[in-house]
Protein backbone atom coordinates (compact mmCIF):
# COMPACT_ATOMS: atom_id res chain seq x y z
CA UNK A 1 0.00 0.00 0.00
CA UNK A 2 2.21 2.82 -1.19
CA UNK A 3 1.80 6.23 0.26
CA UNK A 4 1.71 8.96 -2.37
CA UNK A 5 2.79 12.40 -1.29
CA UNK A 6 0.29 15.03 -2.42
CA UNK A 7 0.74 18.26 -0.42
CA UNK A 8 -1.91 20.18 -2.29
CA UNK A 9 -4.05 22.91 -0.82
CA UNK A 10 -7.59 21.58 -0.56
CA UNK A 11 -8.98 24.90 -1.76
CA UNK A 12 -6.69 24.91 -4.82
CA UNK A 13 -9.40 24.23 -7.42
CA UNK A 14 -11.54 27.06 -6.09
CA UNK A 15 -8.51 29.32 -5.72
CA UNK A 16 -7.45 28.82 -9.34
CA UNK A 17 -10.88 29.83 -10.59
CA UNK A 18 -10.86 32.79 -8.20
CA UNK A 19 -7.54 33.91 -9.68
CA UNK A 20 -9.08 33.75 -13.17
CA UNK A 21 -12.01 35.89 -12.09
CA UNK A 22 -9.63 38.38 -10.55
CA UNK A 23 -7.71 38.46 -13.82
CA UNK A 24 -10.88 39.40 -15.70
CA UNK A 25 -11.53 42.23 -13.25
CA UNK A 26 -7.92 43.40 -13.48
CA UNK A 27 -8.13 43.51 -17.25
CA UNK A 28 -11.25 45.64 -17.02
CA UNK A 29 -9.78 47.89 -14.33
CA UNK A 30 -12.48 46.85 -11.88
CA UNK A 31 -11.88 46.64 -8.15
CA UNK A 32 -13.76 43.73 -6.53
CA UNK A 33 -14.98 43.70 -2.95
CA UNK A 34 -16.11 40.57 -1.10
CA UNK A 35 -18.28 41.86 1.74
CA UNK A 36 -18.68 39.45 4.64
CA UNK A 37 -20.41 39.70 8.02
CA UNK A 38 -22.57 37.85 10.49
CA UNK A 39 -26.30 38.08 9.91
CA UNK A 40 -27.42 41.40 11.33
CA UNK A 41 -23.93 42.87 11.32
CA UNK A 42 -25.02 45.61 8.96
CA UNK A 43 -23.67 44.22 5.72
CA UNK A 44 -26.49 45.59 3.63
CA UNK A 45 -26.78 48.96 5.33
CA UNK A 46 -23.05 49.57 4.93
CA UNK A 47 -23.12 48.40 1.35
CA UNK A 48 -26.09 50.61 0.58
CA UNK A 49 -24.62 53.68 2.24
CA UNK A 50 -21.31 53.11 0.46
CA UNK A 51 -22.92 52.75 -2.95
CA UNK A 52 -25.16 55.76 -2.35
CA UNK A 53 -22.17 57.91 -1.47
CA UNK A 54 -20.03 56.79 -4.41
CA UNK A 55 -22.44 56.16 -7.27
CA UNK A 56 -22.18 59.60 -8.83
CA UNK A 57 -18.39 59.45 -9.11
CA UNK A 58 -17.66 55.73 -9.33
CA UNK A 59 -19.48 53.26 -11.61
CA UNK A 60 -20.58 50.57 -9.18
CA UNK A 61 -21.94 47.08 -9.84
CA UNK A 62 -23.53 44.96 -7.16
CA UNK A 63 -23.79 41.19 -6.84
CA UNK A 64 -25.95 39.77 -4.12
CA UNK A 65 -25.20 36.35 -2.71
CA UNK A 66 -27.54 36.73 0.18
CA UNK A 67 -30.60 34.57 0.55
CA UNK A 68 -32.92 37.56 0.81
CA UNK A 69 -33.70 39.17 -2.52
CA UNK A 70 -34.86 42.35 -0.83
CA UNK A 71 -31.28 43.58 -0.54
CA UNK A 72 -30.75 43.50 -4.28
CA UNK A 73 -34.00 45.36 -4.89
CA UNK A 74 -32.95 48.13 -2.53
CA UNK A 75 -29.62 48.51 -4.31
CA UNK A 76 -31.23 48.32 -7.76
CA UNK A 77 -33.35 51.29 -6.80
CA UNK A 78 -30.12 53.30 -6.51
CA UNK A 79 -29.74 52.88 -10.25
CA UNK A 80 -26.68 50.62 -10.25
CA UNK A 81 -26.47 47.34 -12.16
CA UNK A 82 -27.25 44.44 -9.84
CA UNK A 83 -27.37 40.70 -10.23
CA UNK A 84 -28.31 37.86 -7.94
CA UNK A 85 -25.97 34.97 -7.35
CA UNK A 86 -27.72 31.68 -6.92
CA UNK A 87 -26.33 30.40 -3.63
CA UNK A 88 -28.26 27.15 -3.85
CA UNK A 89 -28.96 27.50 -0.15
CA UNK A 90 -25.24 27.32 0.65
CA UNK A 91 -23.67 29.11 3.57
CA UNK A 92 -21.05 30.86 1.45
CA UNK A 93 -20.19 32.00 -2.05
CA UNK A 94 -17.45 30.29 -3.95
CA UNK A 95 -15.55 31.12 -7.13
CA UNK A 96 -17.78 28.89 -9.21
CA UNK A 97 -20.99 30.63 -8.20
CA UNK A 98 -19.50 34.06 -8.84
CA UNK A 99 -18.12 32.86 -12.16
CA UNK A 100 -21.60 31.77 -13.25
CA UNK A 101 -23.05 35.17 -12.33
CA UNK A 102 -20.21 37.16 -13.90
CA UNK A 103 -21.49 37.14 -17.52
CA UNK A 104 -24.54 39.05 -16.29
CA UNK A 105 -22.35 41.93 -15.11
CA UNK A 106 -20.78 44.16 -17.77
CA UNK A 107 -17.31 44.70 -16.36
CA UNK A 108 -16.54 47.37 -18.95
CA UNK A 109 -19.38 49.48 -17.55
CA UNK A 110 -18.20 49.51 -13.92
CA UNK A 111 -15.18 50.49 -11.81
CA UNK A 112 -16.16 48.81 -8.57
CA UNK A 113 -17.88 45.45 -8.08
CA UNK A 114 -19.39 44.93 -4.65
CA UNK A 115 -20.19 41.29 -3.93
CA UNK A 116 -22.30 40.76 -0.86
CA UNK A 117 -21.53 37.34 0.58
CA UNK A 118 -23.87 35.15 2.61
CA UNK A 119 -24.29 36.32 6.21
CA UNK A 120 -21.91 34.04 8.06
CA UNK A 121 -18.52 34.55 9.71
CA UNK A 122 -17.18 31.03 9.35
CA UNK A 123 -17.73 29.48 5.95
CA UNK A 124 -17.03 32.36 3.54
CA UNK A 125 -13.54 32.73 5.06
CA UNK A 126 -12.36 29.57 3.33
CA UNK A 127 -13.61 30.38 -0.15
CA UNK A 128 -11.99 32.95 -2.40
CA UNK A 129 -14.33 34.43 -4.98
CA UNK A 130 -11.91 36.49 -7.05
CA UNK A 131 -12.42 39.79 -5.26
CA UNK A 132 -9.35 41.93 -4.55
CA UNK A 133 -10.41 42.94 -1.09
CA UNK A 134 -12.12 40.90 1.60
CA UNK A 135 -14.16 43.38 3.58
CA UNK A 136 -15.20 41.98 6.94
CA UNK A 137 -17.88 43.77 8.91
CA UNK A 138 -18.15 43.26 12.64
CA UNK A 139 -20.55 45.18 14.83
CA UNK A 140 -20.44 46.44 18.38
CA UNK A 141 -23.41 44.37 19.69
CA UNK A 142 -21.69 41.18 18.53
CA UNK A 143 -19.05 41.68 21.20
CA UNK A 144 -15.34 42.42 21.31
CA UNK A 145 -14.31 38.76 21.31
CA UNK A 146 -15.15 38.19 17.62
CA UNK A 147 -11.46 38.09 16.53
CA UNK A 148 -10.84 35.44 19.18
CA UNK A 149 -13.83 33.30 18.20
CA UNK A 150 -13.50 33.51 14.41
CA UNK A 151 -9.77 33.87 13.71
CA UNK A 152 -9.93 32.60 10.11
CA UNK A 153 -12.26 35.38 8.99
CA UNK A 154 -9.95 38.05 10.43
CA UNK A 155 -6.79 36.35 9.15
CA UNK A 156 -8.11 36.57 5.60
CA UNK A 157 -9.52 40.09 5.76
CA UNK A 158 -8.03 43.07 3.93
CA UNK A 159 -10.36 45.60 5.46
CA UNK A 160 -12.27 45.52 8.71
CA UNK A 161 -15.26 47.71 9.33
CA UNK A 162 -16.59 47.92 12.87
CA UNK A 163 -20.20 48.96 12.56
CA UNK A 164 -22.67 50.43 15.05
CA UNK A 165 -20.09 52.46 16.98
CA UNK A 166 -22.97 54.76 17.96
CA UNK A 167 -23.81 52.00 20.47
CA UNK A 168 -20.39 52.06 22.17
CA UNK A 169 -21.60 54.17 25.14
CA UNK A 170 -24.38 51.69 25.88
CA UNK A 171 -22.73 48.34 25.32
CA UNK A 172 -19.90 46.65 27.15
CA UNK A 173 -17.48 46.49 24.23
CA UNK A 174 -13.73 46.45 24.93
CA UNK A 175 -12.29 48.26 21.93
CA UNK A 176 -8.70 47.67 23.05
CA UNK A 177 -9.29 43.94 23.37
CA UNK A 178 -10.92 43.89 19.94
CA UNK A 179 -8.09 45.85 18.34
CA UNK A 180 -5.46 43.68 20.01
CA UNK A 181 -7.17 40.61 18.55
CA UNK A 182 -7.05 41.91 15.00
CA UNK A 183 -3.52 43.26 15.41
CA UNK A 184 -2.25 39.77 16.34
CA UNK A 185 -4.22 37.96 13.64
CA UNK A 186 -3.65 40.44 10.87
CA UNK A 187 -1.04 43.13 11.54
CA UNK A 188 -1.68 46.39 9.72
CA UNK A 189 -5.24 45.46 8.71
CA UNK A 190 -7.16 48.51 7.45
CA UNK A 191 -9.63 49.32 10.18
CA UNK A 192 -12.63 51.64 9.95
CA UNK A 193 -14.96 52.12 12.92
CA UNK A 194 -18.25 53.44 11.54
CA UNK A 195 -21.93 53.83 12.18
CA UNK A 196 -24.14 53.06 9.22
CA UNK A 197 -26.91 54.76 11.16
CA UNK A 198 -25.31 58.14 11.83
CA UNK A 199 -22.70 58.08 9.08
CA UNK A 200 -19.89 58.56 11.58
CA UNK A 201 -16.56 57.27 10.30
CA UNK A 202 -17.78 56.84 6.72
CA UNK A 203 -15.64 59.60 5.26
CA UNK A 204 -12.43 57.78 6.13
CA UNK A 205 -13.72 54.51 4.67
CA UNK A 206 -15.01 56.16 1.50
CA UNK A 207 -11.81 58.13 0.94
CA UNK A 208 -9.77 54.98 1.30
CA UNK A 209 -12.05 53.05 -1.05
CA UNK A 210 -11.99 55.83 -3.67
CA UNK A 211 -8.22 55.69 -3.62
CA UNK A 212 -8.24 51.90 -4.14
CA UNK A 213 -10.61 52.21 -7.08
CA UNK A 214 -8.41 54.89 -8.62
CA UNK A 215 -5.30 52.73 -8.27
CA UNK A 216 -7.02 49.78 -9.96
CA UNK A 217 -8.28 51.94 -12.78
CA UNK A 218 -4.90 53.59 -13.30
CA UNK A 219 -3.23 50.18 -13.53
CA UNK A 220 -5.23 49.24 -16.63
CA UNK A 221 -4.77 52.52 -18.49
CA UNK A 222 -1.03 52.57 -17.77
CA UNK B 1 -22.41 23.60 6.02
CA UNK B 2 -19.37 24.28 3.89
CA UNK B 3 -17.98 20.82 4.44
CA UNK B 4 -19.81 19.42 1.43
CA UNK B 5 -17.95 21.58 -1.07
CA UNK B 6 -14.67 21.06 0.70
CA UNK B 7 -15.15 17.31 0.65
CA UNK B 8 -15.79 17.45 -3.08
CA UNK B 9 -12.53 19.37 -3.60
CA UNK B 10 -10.71 16.86 -1.46
CA UNK B 11 -12.05 13.99 -3.56
CA UNK B 12 -11.06 15.65 -6.83
CA UNK B 13 -7.50 16.24 -5.67
CA UNK B 14 -7.14 12.71 -4.31
CA UNK B 15 -8.54 11.11 -7.48
CA UNK B 16 -6.28 13.27 -9.65
CA UNK B 17 -3.15 12.20 -7.81
CA UNK B 18 -4.26 8.57 -7.64
CA UNK B 19 -4.84 8.52 -11.38
CA UNK B 20 -1.43 9.94 -12.11
CA UNK B 21 0.10 7.17 -10.01
CA UNK B 22 -2.01 4.48 -11.73
CA UNK B 23 -3.67 3.58 -8.45
CA UNK B 24 -6.71 1.35 -8.50
CA UNK B 25 -7.86 2.12 -4.98
CA UNK B 26 -7.43 4.84 -2.35
CA UNK B 27 -7.34 3.41 1.14
CA UNK B 28 -6.85 6.54 3.19
CA UNK B 29 -6.14 10.25 3.01
CA UNK B 30 -4.02 12.25 5.43
CA UNK B 31 -5.31 15.78 5.79
CA UNK B 32 -3.45 18.50 7.66
CA UNK B 33 -5.75 20.95 9.43
CA UNK B 34 -4.58 23.98 11.37
CA UNK B 35 -6.47 25.02 14.48
CA UNK B 36 -7.24 28.45 13.02
CA UNK B 37 -8.48 27.27 9.67
CA UNK B 38 -12.12 27.15 10.79
CA UNK B 39 -12.70 24.11 8.70
CA UNK B 40 -13.40 20.45 9.13
CA UNK B 41 -15.11 18.58 11.83
CA UNK B 42 -16.37 15.06 12.09
CA UNK B 43 -19.09 15.71 9.55
CA UNK B 44 -16.46 15.56 6.81
CA UNK B 45 -16.26 11.77 7.03
CA UNK B 46 -20.03 11.69 6.62
CA UNK B 47 -19.91 13.83 3.48
CA UNK B 48 -16.90 11.91 2.30
CA UNK B 49 -18.74 8.60 2.42
CA UNK B 50 -21.44 10.23 0.31
CA UNK B 51 -19.34 11.98 -2.34
CA UNK B 52 -16.82 9.17 -2.75
CA UNK B 53 -19.46 6.56 -3.58
CA UNK B 54 -18.73 4.75 -6.81
CA UNK B 55 -15.15 6.06 -7.04
CA UNK B 56 -11.88 4.30 -6.25
CA UNK B 57 -11.87 6.29 -3.02
CA UNK B 58 -15.12 4.82 -1.73
CA UNK B 59 -14.86 3.89 1.95
CA UNK B 60 -11.40 5.43 2.23
CA UNK B 61 -10.50 6.52 5.72
CA UNK B 62 -9.87 10.20 6.46
CA UNK B 63 -6.99 10.80 8.86
CA UNK B 64 -6.68 14.28 10.28
CA UNK B 65 -3.40 15.73 11.46
CA UNK B 66 -4.33 18.69 13.62
CA UNK B 67 -1.80 21.50 13.82
CA UNK B 68 -2.13 23.66 16.93
CA UNK B 69 -2.14 27.44 16.66
CA UNK B 70 1.20 28.83 17.81
CA UNK B 71 2.60 32.31 18.13
CA UNK B 72 5.96 34.02 18.06
CA UNK B 73 6.51 36.70 20.67
CA UNK B 74 8.36 39.86 19.66
CA UNK B 75 9.14 40.52 23.35
CA UNK B 76 10.90 37.35 24.39
CA UNK B 77 11.45 35.69 21.03
CA UNK B 78 9.72 32.48 22.09
CA UNK B 79 7.42 30.34 20.00
CA UNK B 80 4.60 28.88 22.06
CA UNK B 81 0.96 27.80 21.86
CA UNK B 82 -1.39 30.67 21.11
CA UNK B 83 -3.59 31.56 24.07
CA UNK B 84 -6.93 31.76 22.28
CA UNK B 85 -8.58 33.83 25.02
CA UNK B 86 -6.08 36.67 25.26
CA UNK B 87 -3.59 36.43 22.37
CA UNK B 88 -0.82 37.25 24.84
CA UNK B 89 2.49 35.44 25.25
CA UNK B 90 2.27 32.56 27.76
CA UNK B 91 6.00 32.89 28.46
CA UNK B 92 6.51 36.59 29.19
CA UNK B 93 2.98 37.99 29.09
CA UNK B 94 3.86 40.24 26.17
CA UNK B 95 1.18 41.24 23.71
CA UNK B 96 3.24 41.84 20.59
CA UNK B 97 2.79 38.53 18.79
CA UNK B 98 2.47 37.08 15.34
CA UNK B 99 0.76 33.83 14.46
CA UNK B 100 3.34 31.16 13.61
CA UNK B 101 1.09 28.23 12.69
CA UNK B 102 -2.52 27.17 12.58
CA UNK B 103 -3.72 28.19 9.10
CA UNK B 104 -2.78 24.90 7.40
CA UNK B 105 -5.31 23.11 5.29
CA UNK B 106 -3.97 20.67 2.74
CA UNK B 107 -4.02 17.07 1.59
CA UNK B 108 -0.68 15.67 2.67
CA UNK B 109 -0.77 12.18 1.20
CA UNK B 110 -2.93 9.33 0.05
CA UNK B 111 -2.45 5.65 0.70
CA UNK B 112 -3.26 3.64 -2.42
CA UNK B 113 -3.19 0.24 -4.09
CA UNK B 114 -1.41 0.27 -7.43
CA UNK B 115 -2.61 -1.43 -10.57
CA UNK B 116 0.41 -3.64 -10.59
CA UNK B 117 0.20 -5.01 -7.08
CA UNK B 118 3.38 -7.12 -7.25
CA UNK B 119 5.08 -6.47 -3.93
CA UNK B 120 8.05 -4.15 -3.92
CA UNK B 121 11.16 -6.15 -3.01
CA UNK B 122 12.13 -5.76 0.60
CA UNK B 123 8.85 -4.27 1.75
CA UNK B 124 5.79 -6.02 3.04
CA UNK B 125 2.54 -4.41 2.10
CA UNK B 126 1.37 -4.47 5.70
CA UNK B 127 4.48 -2.68 6.93
CA UNK B 128 2.98 0.77 6.51
CA UNK B 129 3.24 2.43 9.88
CA UNK B 130 0.15 3.79 11.58
CA UNK B 131 0.56 6.70 13.90
ZN1 LIG C 1 6.97 36.49 25.18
Amino acid sequence: MPEIEVVEDIMSVNDRLAAQIQGQMDAAGVLGLNVMASPGGGKTSITRRTIEALKDEVRVGYMDGDVVEIDAQHIARLGVPTTLINTGGDCHLDANKVNLALPRMDLSAIDLLVVENVGNLICPAAWRIGAHLNVVIASVPEGSDKPYKYPAMFRGAHVLILNKIDLLPYIDFDLDYFRHGIEVLNPGLEFFPVSAKTGEGFDAWLDWLRAQVAVKKAAVSA
Amino acid sequence: MHEMGITQNLLNIALDHAQRADAVRINSLTIVVGELSSIVDDSVQFYWDFVSQGTIAEKAQLKFKRIPATMRCAGCGQTAPLDRQTYTCPVCGGSSLTVASGDEFFLESIDVDLADSSPVPGSKETSHARD
